[in-house]
């Protein structure tokens, strides 16, 4: 059970002046209860690859498969695929449109054919999933906050009970807090089951939580692996357009130094390692149990 | 599935020909001329001399044939239903009787000529919008209308109009592309059921898609206040636009093969 891609290639505007390669031999796999991220820079084609994953745009070359599903454009599958993946894009508030919000999130299972007396308790399990409560269910959506409306729109395509659940860049233009919200929601979505693909380019977050990273650089696969194999890829070969987060760079800049600094993206380990060192060279000094 | 994922009928296609390089002004000038020799053109050779020049002139400006013709296909249903008024409903010597159809030899001829002048007006107006940037052909268009604006006519302001429409059409169709592609995700069916079901299926598309045309609007009107528009009087340029000799060339060039194909058109019927 997993969704599976396999040299996928996609060409925009084939045959004209634009024509674009935006995906070039791309290979993936995500299993349920796996969390890969997408990481690259703006035009490397991660967008294009998360519409790929439920049948919004079909494969040039290559294949795509979620659960034995073959993705085709004809396929007699296809709304099964796209009921099994949840696509959140960019921006997802503004694809609302209902009265309020219970007839919002309603959408989904509505379409998909849920029966009727199921989907109030689905309506309200997926809000309450993003923190927001049944008081919300009359309101309009449109006169939401910015962070409220995000997570009407991710409780909107949750609330279809998909298997897996591609996100494009959620966190673009929320603020610090909210996106800490939306981490801890996807991190509890994982462990109740469900494939996370994450396309970003906060390699803070791909770093911390995910399974493995794939890396696409102007629609080509860069490297894909665990966000350790990635985070040593990327202290050798540094990516124009993504940088690395804070201790993970100063964790790079300390293994420039000393070769046996760790490479992390973890504030405690590199923390434990720096006292370490310190009271290694300063046998003196107090403390370090802190 | 390719929603929108095509190229927009008659969006600019940047090459560097001859055809783009010309002054805006010409270009609108000689589609005019153009469009009036199509209206008067009557001998099937004169309509095979204009596909010639169709021919030629995608060459001219660099553009691949086919995207040229691709940019009739909206208004082919006009064609088609034009061409069928004339087939059917023309009265002269007839062709063919069915019943109570008559075909007529009028008709037939009828038909196809309309049926081309309407495929080559379209065809030579999308050269205007294929080599000229939407801007360029605002400024020039405000520059033919100008002398107008003594009487009171608002050259300006219609140019700035247009430049915003012609600047916001792509933008709204990658929109509505994204918002259809987000409902589709979530369960929508666009193309299932009766016209009634179908038109009430976008409605989740129109509604986020009116959102965005009006917040766009305001962020404009913001924008354009915050850096001090006040409307076209006094208003300099940063690219003005020159008309240089080859414009004046390229003009009467125009001029004379028009001028010759209407002349061979009346020398060909007499």
């Amino acid at each position: 059970m997993s969704i599976t891609v396999d040299g996928l290639s996609h060409t925009y505007h084939p045959g004209t002046p634009l024509e674009t390669l935006a995906l070039d031999d791309v290979s993936l796999e995500c299993g349920r209860g796996e969390w890969l991220s997408v990481v690259g820079h703006t035009g490397s084609g991660k967008s294009t690859l998360a519409q790929h994953l439920n049948g919004i745009l079909f494969p040039e070359r290559g294949t795509v498969s979620v659960d034995g599903m073959e993705v085709r454009e004809k396929s007699p599958r296809l709304r099964d695929v796209r009921r099994a993946v949840g696509l959140v894009f960019q921006y997802p508030e503004q694809q609302l449109f209902a009265e309020n919000v219970l007839e919002e999130i309603s959408f989904a299972p509505r379409n998909w054919g849920i029966p009727e007396e199921r989907i109030a308790a689905l309506a309200s399990s997926a809000l309450s999933l993003t923190g927001l409560d049944e008081t919300y269910f009359p309101r309009s959506p449109f006169h939401l906050s910015g962070g409220e409306k995000r997570k009407v729109a991710i409780a909107s395509v949750l609330s279809g009970e998909p298997s897996y659940l591609v996100l494009d860049e959620p966190t673009a233009g929320l603020d610090s807090w909210s996106r800490r919200e939306l981490v801890s929601l996807l991190v509890r979505l994982k462990g109740e089951g469900l494939g996370i693909v994450l396309v970003t380019h906060d390699l803070d977050i791909a770093l911390q939580h995910s399974d493995s990273i794939l890396m696409l650089d102007r629609g080509r696969c860069v490297i894909m692996d665990t966000p350790g194999k990635v985070m040593e890829h990327l202290h050798e070969h540094p990516a124009p357009g993504l940088h690395l987060p804070e201790i993970a760079a100063l964790s790079a800049s300390l293994r420039n130094a000393d070769p046996c600094a760790p490479l992390t993206w973890d504030w405690k380990e590199l923390k434990r390692w720096v006292v370490k060192r310190a009271l290694a060279a300063h046998p003196h000094l107090p403390g370090g149990d802190s | 599935m390719k929603f929108l994922n095509h190229l927009t009928f008659g969006q600019y296609v940047p090459a560097d020909s001859l055809v783009h390089r010309l002054d805006p002004r010409c270009k609108i000038l000689a589609v005019l001329v153009v469009l009036t020799g199509i209206f008067l053109a009557r001998h099937i050779l004169v309509f095979a001399a204009w596909g010639g020049l169709l021919f030629s002139l995608a060459m001219l400006s660099h553009l691949p044939f086919r995207l040229v013709l691709r940019s009739a296909k909206p208004v082919l249903i006009l064609v088609f239903f034009t061409a069928f008024i004339h087939v059917f409903f023309t009265d002269g010597t007839p062709l063919l009787e069915i019943g109570f159809i008559t075909i007529t030899r009028e008709g037939v001829s009828g038909a196809v000529y309309m049926g081309l002048r309407l495929l080559f007006l379209v065809l030579f107006a999308s050269f205007l919008t294929l080599t000229t940037k939407p801007m360029e052909l605002a400024d020039g268009l405000e520059r033919l209308f100008s002398p107008f604006a003594r009487f009171g006519f608002p050259a300006h302001e219609l140019a700035m109009m247009m430049t915003i429409a012609l600047r916001f059409i792509p933008t709204l169709l990658d929109e509505t592309d994204r918002i259809m592609k987000a409902q589709l995700a979530r369960g929508a069916a666009f193309d299932r059921g009766n016209l009634w079901k179908r038109l009430k299926a976008f409605l989740p598309v129109l509604i986020p898609l009116f959102v965005i045309v009006f917040q766009r609007a305001e962020d404009l009107a913001t924008a354009m206040e915050a850096r001090c528009y006040r409307g076209g009087e006094g208003r300099t340029r940063m690219h003005p636009l020159v008309w240089r000799t080859g414009d004046t060339l390229g003009a009467l060039f125009v001029l004379a093969v028009v001028a010759g194909l209407i002349a061979g058109d009346r020398s060909f019927l007499s």
